[in-house]
């Protein structure tokens, strides 16, 4: 019997898995071969999917990208025992782009059947939660402290100090709130990991209810991943089942009940205060801090808000220790950072790999350069609020001080590539016009901001009193980042004032 | 110029009693926790820049005006949503700041109409304020970018206008709606730049919008604008005042234009409504000069001819001398008065004063008789005093409310407003009514328990609630033993404990499942603070005040008196009932609750008032009505109450008044009174009046002339001319020494004047030498009778009840829109809302009787019949039918019975036997004859008697389980306190006739008591 992978990821489905998958299946049937068929998660190596995978005495052996046409071919080429092909791209995890990587909070994703809680457990699951419940929840704050982990929703907040004050926060209700509105351009880790490891994040969240006492918890996703809201409520169901969720979490005394919300489209739905405004059934607005989320956050009650990436990342701190995770990474960013590579980009997907890494690095050697084959000229990091950096500053280290200090932000970890043909000027505007659509409208700096950005960089655009409305727009933008309410109105400026400071030429045509 | 507003520290005042310090612009400032900067700063003097945030609603931080700088902290956080730390060092000027405020400014512009010179909010625009505050010269923008100018503008509801174009967005109004109001019919649709405020995406009028005006309070530009300014202009001059619809006494801010009331703003200074409002007192204020309003005395000969308008001083010696003839021709007890809740308590005094000393008797009654002269009975019997025991703002800390027989929503909107912020906070909730009113589910808000009553069971229901409470033991056994008589508490004990008061006993008259009777007993006995608020449903009933004093025991046992958070409080209908009664108006009590028979008290009356009293308490309403039908009572004198149309039982009291010699109406409106008054001295609105007015907590708030009499008189100075063309000489300056007199004359107020309101506000009663600054809360370490008193509180079933030819029973309420007969409300734009009086039918009846929606039925009793139209609804259950009494036309009093409460004569309004029937005439009212019903008896003596007969059996029933003997002694002092001469005659003539339906108690009361006709004999 052979097993065989094909990526059940969205992604992967987007260019013909399931079609590879049924093609695969049809002719192992005509052909009496004897296979079982796996829908796995994504290894990440987006440009090669559908990355149909082969288990072989050697190894998982990889051929990609496969359509439907392929399939054929490649039984007649033998691949079920792992034979050469054109399409053949050796054992997966020898794949330098792979094996370079240290995956720590994708682990197991592309490699277990994402929906058997027995292949979670065969792949290391659970250990940290059974650690965390021997341990004591001081221990766990301890050691999530220790690690250095910070929040992977773009904020870069000390996780540990978070956990340790709903921890300490007195009340009869406490609830962990799992921010998976994965709303940034160019980012798809999260769903990424809902969609192939679903397990990680029950148990990361199960270890945050346990340790700071929330019995309750919810995992706000948003209505455009559909895969990976099936695929988490399947997840949701089988941890039920299992006794991993419910009263006497793995037959300890501890209850933990989670289940899935999903938004309905609103960016600003990511922002945690907005999205614990949806959670209760409210408009997404932003509320303003303090009071801050950690003692008086869902329905008033003290909320630990993490981001799909920190709170997966947890199981494999407690598995492997504080110190191992310490290890990794630079300066006071710790750990590894899972980037998104996308965009005009050669070999775009999913990069994890501790903090440290030069943009360029990450842009050349694992993208490999522009898709179109054109030289890059700029890279955006951290999302569509994010700073672009042009191609002669990629040498800046991706942590994120060194970050900050070079005037933009890791965020969650997207990085998305241009080349030559892109106008700056446009990608200005389209920050603007981002936020103009997505502001919840409640502050003054980014409801009415945003739509003057526009219409500002269209006259700088225009050529209408240049000199006057470039000193406006800087003066907008810096009314932006001091005086919005929250991060969206905040960050607005960042690509803008990037664009404008690195590429002026843009806006002088 | 425009008005001064009031300050705005923006953000609520912390609660805290831990004290921050901090430094602000180089200030030292001490503020409790939680204070927000803003607010510290604006207590400093150093107010920062603000739009999005006011005092009234929780910091926002959305216009961000209000950045400010704090050392040692990165950014410029809002100063509104950050609060005050120890140490702080904060800046609310600065370059870098002024640069943003004016950033935000210039984008506010950039979207903003720029027609400030023709807006209606010109000098009163926070906008305006603050674009000049930030120094704004220059919008870079320009104009020529997106904007909502085009935006359209609501103009639906009839008292404001929502022009969208001039919205700011910062959520205002919506919070107001939410956060204040409680109704959460606003919310911001869209979002970005295409946020704009939504009444639920509809229109005001069609939205869930009930007229607040709370919105339009908080708005800081024209968008929402109050139509009256956008006719009149900018307000010139302001007074303070007090609303004079219900019992709430919300104060507001009369904003006038030379003599023209621009609006009227409700205060935040106001004890009672802190800055909040109702459509009533907010908007429909209108009627004080509407067209139909009468400004000159006007007599006639008969009431069938047409009036002729008179001077003051014909009109005044018409009256006097028709008041005179009668007492001549019939004796000094022929002619008495009614003083009004409506008016001022000075001029309630002179109008008790008048018919005591002036017509020699004590023929007084007011309009609490049909409403909360239960109250008085029960608490005074019980607690010593005849009002609430807390102030409104108690309840913010109550755990569990019980709400029986009201519907603070409809009747007391500001005070429902503020016992739903309560809710909202998590207290919880028992509702006990027949009805499904908003509080049992509405926005945000839900009853824990809704006891779903039948109407007329309160007291079977109260009695299982105490049952649970004792036989599980989860009484305050130590404030029981500390502050109750003891031996009257276990006297109760054994008798609530009884299976007849049991959950299950009662499940079967009230129809309420055992189940929750015992879980929403328990709920009220174990939360710490717990909380009875009632209204008339609890007092119009035939054991009225036994059900007062079934809550105060129910109070008493559970601990619940005395403090913070806990009490029994009446919502009292209308602005003085509180007032009237305290002000001496009934027949048997001088000002203060002073019994007519105690010889110091009456003493020190005669002394100030030169003059002799009667010792034997007068006629009640109802027995004025069943005296003047059998030829005894000849005159009245009617201050502001309209009792044809409120009283029950239509058709027997304008066949009362009818009888008259002389009906002499004060009043506002030709009303349906006036149809039969031979005098009409017309009145003033509260506009025009000087004096004071009581609410339901005590508070005794100033009523200020906003604006002169219309009729070129205050009512006061009326009366005064009245009594002394009656012959007893009456005169005062001013109002002010009316109070004067009141305090020299009343214990509770002696610390009472003009001018120590004016100084301190409003004043809670008692005000005395041991409570200078007035008592917010009552029975604090003891109560007013000393030891708290347990009342045995037997059901004793109505006699009124359904039968196959009455099978539905009618109960009778207020709704929002409109107040009590309507006088006013009918003239303003509130009957929008409420244009005609709707019978509220279950579909179930409906369906068996082929009534559908919106069709109109014949509604007919064992006394009278209207038609109205029907509205089915499920807030009523089966069996149950409900109207509310706004409309003349529909008359809902034409149905009531002249039942009454067994103590005080309360009608039983809500309990009515009735039968509905579809038909096609539209409106008006029927005759019994029209309908083949049996004619009303015309036997009035009999009728009289019948009710005397009842009310004294239900005395002896009420105590019949202590025996006979003590039986004998409450039936007797019960009638030697409070029943006049003419009815113990009555009764003693009725049981010497030998018809044997008199209890045994009665029979052995009668024998014993004593008609003191004596003074009958003194001159008027």
């Amino acid at each position: 019997m052979t097993t065989i992978y094909v990526p059940r990821d969205s992604a992967a489905r987007s260019v013909g898995a399931d079609d590879v998958a049924v093609a695969i299946a049809r002719e192992a049937a005509v052909r009496g071969a004897d296979v079982t068929l796996i829908r796995n998660g994504s290894r990440g190596l987006l440009w090669l999917e559908p990355l149909v995978e082969v288990v072989t005495e050697s190894g998982r052996v990889g051929y990609g990208p496969v359509t439907e046409s392929d399939v054929a071919g490649l039984f007649d080429a033998g691949f079920l025992a792992g034979s050469d092909h054109p399409l053949s791209v050796g054992i997966v995890e020898e794949i330098a782009w792979l094996k370079d990587q240290q995956r720590v909070t994708f682990s197991r994703v592309g490699i277990v059947d994402p929906l058997s809680l027995n292949d979670y457990e065969a792949h290391g699951g659970l250990v940290g939660l059974r650690r965390a419940l021997e341990i004591g929840g001081d221990a766990v704050v301890e050691e999530v402290l220790a690690s250095g982990l910070r929040g992977r929703g773009g904020a870069g907040f000390p996780a540990g100090i978070k956990w340790r004050t709903v921890r300490g926060a007195q009340s009869d209700q406490k609830y962990v709130c799992c921010n998976a509105d994965e709303g940034d351009s160019g980012t798809f880790a999260d769903r990424m990991l809902m969609e192939g490891d679903p397990f990680t994040l029950i148990e990361g969240m199960v270890i945050a209810g346990i340790t700071t006492g929330a019995t309750q918890g919810f995992i706000y996703s948003r209505s455009e991943y559909p895969d990976a809201n099936d695929t988490m409520r399947e997840a949701l169901e089988i941890a039920y089942l299992n006794g991993l969720l419910g009263n006497g979490v793995l037959g300890s005394e501890h209850a933990f009940d989670l289940s899935l919300r999903v938004g309905a489209g609103a960016y600003i739905c990511g922002e945690e205060t907005a999205m614990l405004e949806s959670l209760e059934g409210l408009r997404g607005m932003v509320r303003p801090k303090p009071p801050i989320p950690a003692l008086e956050g869902l329905f008033g009650m003290p909320t630990l808000v993490n981001n799909v990436m920190t709170l997966a990342s947890v199981p494999g701190i407690l598995v492997d220790g504080s110190a191992a995770y310490q290890a990794l990474g630079s300066e006071r960013s710790r750990g590894t950072q899972v980037f998104q590579l996308a965009g005009n980009i050669a070999q775009g997907g999913i990069v994890e790999i501790p903090f440290g890494i030069t943009l360029s690095e990450l842009v050349n050697t694992y993208g490999g350069g522009t898709r179109s084959g054109r030289p890059v000229r700029a890279v955006q990091v951290g999302g569509p609020l994010g700073a672009y950096f042009p191609a002669d500053k990629l040498d800046v280290s991706l942590d994120y001080e060194a970050m900050l200090a070079a005037g933009g932000m890791v965020g969650h970890g997207g990085v998305v590539v241009f080349d030559e043909s892109v106008d700056m000027s446009l990608q200005a505007r389209f920050a603007m016009e981002f936020c103009a659509k997505e502001s919840c409208g409640k502050c003054t700096p980014c409801r009415i901001g945003a739509v003057r950005g526009v219409e500002t960089i269209d006259k700088i655009r225009e050529g209408v009193d240049r000199p006057g409305n470039l000193v406006l727009l800087n003066d907008l933008c810096d009314l932006m980042t001091d005086g919005s309410l929250c991060a969206m109105g905040g960050l607005t400026p960042m690509p803008v004032q990037s664009a404008l400071r690195h590429f002026p030429e843009d806006f002088q045509r | 110029m425009t008005i001064m507003r009031d300050a705005d520290y923006g953000t609520p005042a912390s609660t805290s009693t831990e004290l921050v310090t901090l430094t602000i612009d180089g200030n030292t400032v001490e503020v409790p926790a939680g204070t927000s900067i803003m607010r510290a700063a604006a207590e400093v003097g150093m107010s920062v820049p603000k739009l999005c945030a006011t005092d009234s609603l929780a910091a926002f931080g959305s216009c961000r005006l209000c950045l400010v700088e704090v050392d040692g902290r990165r950014g410029t956080p809002a100063s509104c949503t950050t609060p005050c730390e120890p140490g702080m060092v904060v800046h609310t000027q600065s370059p870098k700041i002024e640069k943003l405020r004016k950033g935000v400014m210039e984008l506010y512009i950039s979207d903003h109409p720029l027609d400030c010179l023709t807006c209606p909010a010109n000098g009163d625009c926070e906008l305006q304020d603050m674009a000049g505050v930030v120094g704004l010269r220059d919008v870079r923008y320009g104009y020529d970018g997106a904007n909502h100018l085009d935006a359209p503008t609501d103009d639906s509801n009839p008292y404001f206008s929502f022009d969208e174009s001039k919205c700011i967005a910062c959520s205002r109004c919506v919070r107001a709606c939410g956060e204040v109001q409680g109704t959460f019919a606003l919310t911001i649709e869209g979002r970005g730049f295409a946020s704009k405020v939504s009444p639920g995406g509809l229109d005001f009028m069609n939205s869930e919008c009930v007229s607040c005006g709370a919105c339009v309070q908080a708005c800081p530009t024209s968008t929402l604008q109050e139509k009256t300014v956008i006719q009149l202009g900018t307000p010139t001059r302001k007074v303070e005042t007090t609303c004079a619809y219900c019992g709430v006494g919300c104060s507001f801010t009369a904003e006038m234009r030379g003599d023209q009331v621009v609006r009227m703003t409700p205060s935040k200074k106001g004890g009672a409504n802190e800055g909040h409002s109702c459509v009533k007192g907010r908007f429909a204020w209108g009627y004080a000069s509407h067209d139909d309003r009468i400004t000159s005395p006007m007599i006639r000969e008969k009431i069938t001819d047409e009036w002729r308008v008179v001077s003051w001083d014909e009109a005044i010696e018409y009256a006097a001398n028709g008041l005179k003839a009668i007492q001549a021709k019939y004796g000094v007890n022929s002619i008495g008065g009614i003083t009004s809740s409506r008016c001022t308590n000075e001029e309630v005094y002179v109008v008790q004063k008048m018919i005591r000393a002036a017509f020699g008797n004590n023929n007084v009654d007011t309009c609490a008789r049909v409403c909360h002269s239960p109250t008085g009975y029960g608490l005074s019997t019980t607690f010593g005093t005849s009002a609430g025991t807390q102030d409104f703002k108690s309840i913010g800390k109550t755990d569990v409310i019980m709400v029986i027989g009201a519907n603070p929503t409809e009747a007391h909107p500001v005070f429902g407003s503020r016992m739903k912020r309560r809710l909202r906070q998590g207290a919880h909730l028992i509702v006990v009514d027949p009805r499904r009113i908003d509080l049992v589910k509405s926005a945000h808000v839900e009853a824990d328990y809704h006891l779903q009553l039948q109407p007329g069971t309160n007291v079977a229901i109260i009695n299982a609630l105490a049952h649970v409470i004792a036989v599980e033991g989860l009484y305050d056994q130590a404030f029981i033993d500390e502050r109750c008589d003891t031996e009257s508490f276990a006297e109760w004990l054994e008798f609530i404990k009884r299976p007849e008061n049991g959950p299950e006993a009662m499940s079967i008259p009230t129809g309420v499942p055992a189940d929750d009777i015992r879980a929403a007993a328990r709920l009220f006995a174990t939360e710490t603070n717990g909380a009875i608020y009632y209204g008339l449903g609890v007092t119009e009933h035939s054991q009225g005040s036994t059900m007062v004093m079934g809550m105060a025991n129910l109070a008493m046992l559970t601990g619940n008196i005395g403090r913070e958070g806990v009490g029994i409080n009446p919502l009292r209908g209308q602005n003085n009932v509180q007032g009237a009664c305290d002000m001496g108006s009934f027949p048997h009590e001088f000002s203060g609750y002073r019994h007519v028979t105690d010889d110091t008290v009456r003493g020190q009356f005669e002394a100030m008032w030169g003059t002799k009293l009667q010792s034997q308490p007068g006629l009640r309403i109802p027995n004025m009505f069943d005296a003047a039908l059998v030829g005894e009572f000849r005159g009245i004198y009617v201050q502001g109450e309209d009792i044809a149309q409120s009283d029950p039982n239509t058709r027997h009291v304008k066949a009362a008044l009818g009888s008259m010699d002389l009906v002499i109406v004060q009043d506002l409106f030709l009303n349906e009174t006036a149809a039969f008054a031979h005098v009409f001295l017309p009145g003033t609105s509260f506009l025009e009046k000087n004096g004071t007015f009581t609410n339901a907590e005590r508070r005794i708030n100033r009523v200020r002339p906003v604006m002169t009499s219309r009729t070129g008189k205050s009512e006061w100075e009326v009366t005064c001319a009245l009594a002394t063309a009656v012959g007893y000489p009456m005169h005062y300056d001013h109002s002010s020494q009316i109070m004067d007199e009141i305090a020299a004359m009343t214990p509770t107020f002696a610390g009472v004047s003009f001018a120590k309101l004016d100084a301190v506000g409003s004043l809670q009663w008692p005000c005395n030498a041991a409570n200078p600054e007035g008592t917010p809360i009552m029975h604090k370490a003891a109560f007013v009778r000393g030891k708290g008193r347990f009342m045995e509180t037997g059901v004793v079933p109505t006699d009124e009840r359904s039968t196959r030819k009455f099978p539905l029973l009618l109960t009778t309420g207020r709704v929002l829109s409109q107040y009590n007969v309507g006088a006013q409300t009918r003239r303003t734009a509130n009957i929008e809302w409420h244009g005609e009086d709707m019978l509220e039918i279950h579909e179930a009846d409906a369906e068996l009787r082929g009534i559908t929606d919106g069709s109109w039925v014949e509604l007919a009793s064992r006394v009278g019949a209207t038609t109205m139209r029907a509205r089915i609804s499920d807030r009523v259950p089966p069996g149950v039918v409900y109207t509310t009494f706004h409309f003349p036309l529909s008359g809902a009093n034409v149905v009531t019975t002249d039942y009454s409460d067994w103590a005080t004569n309360c009608p039983e309004y809500k309990v009515t036997a009735v039968e509905i029937r579809p038909t096609l005439t539209a409106g008006g009212l029927a005759s019994a004859e029209d309908l083949g019903l049996k004619p009303h008896s015309t036997d009035y003596r009999a009728n009289a008697i019948a009710t005397l007969v009842r009310m004294a059996n239900q005395i002896a029933s009420n105590n019949e389980s202590k025996g006979l003997a003590p039986a004998i002694i409450a039936v007797e002092r019960h009638i030697g306190l409070f029943w006049s001469n003419g009815m113990k005659a009555d009764l003693i003539e009725h049981a010497a006739s030998g018809v044997g339906d008199l209890a045994p108690a009665v029979l052995g009361a009668l024998g014993t008591l004593v008609v003191d006709s004596a003074m009958d004999d003194i001159e008027a």
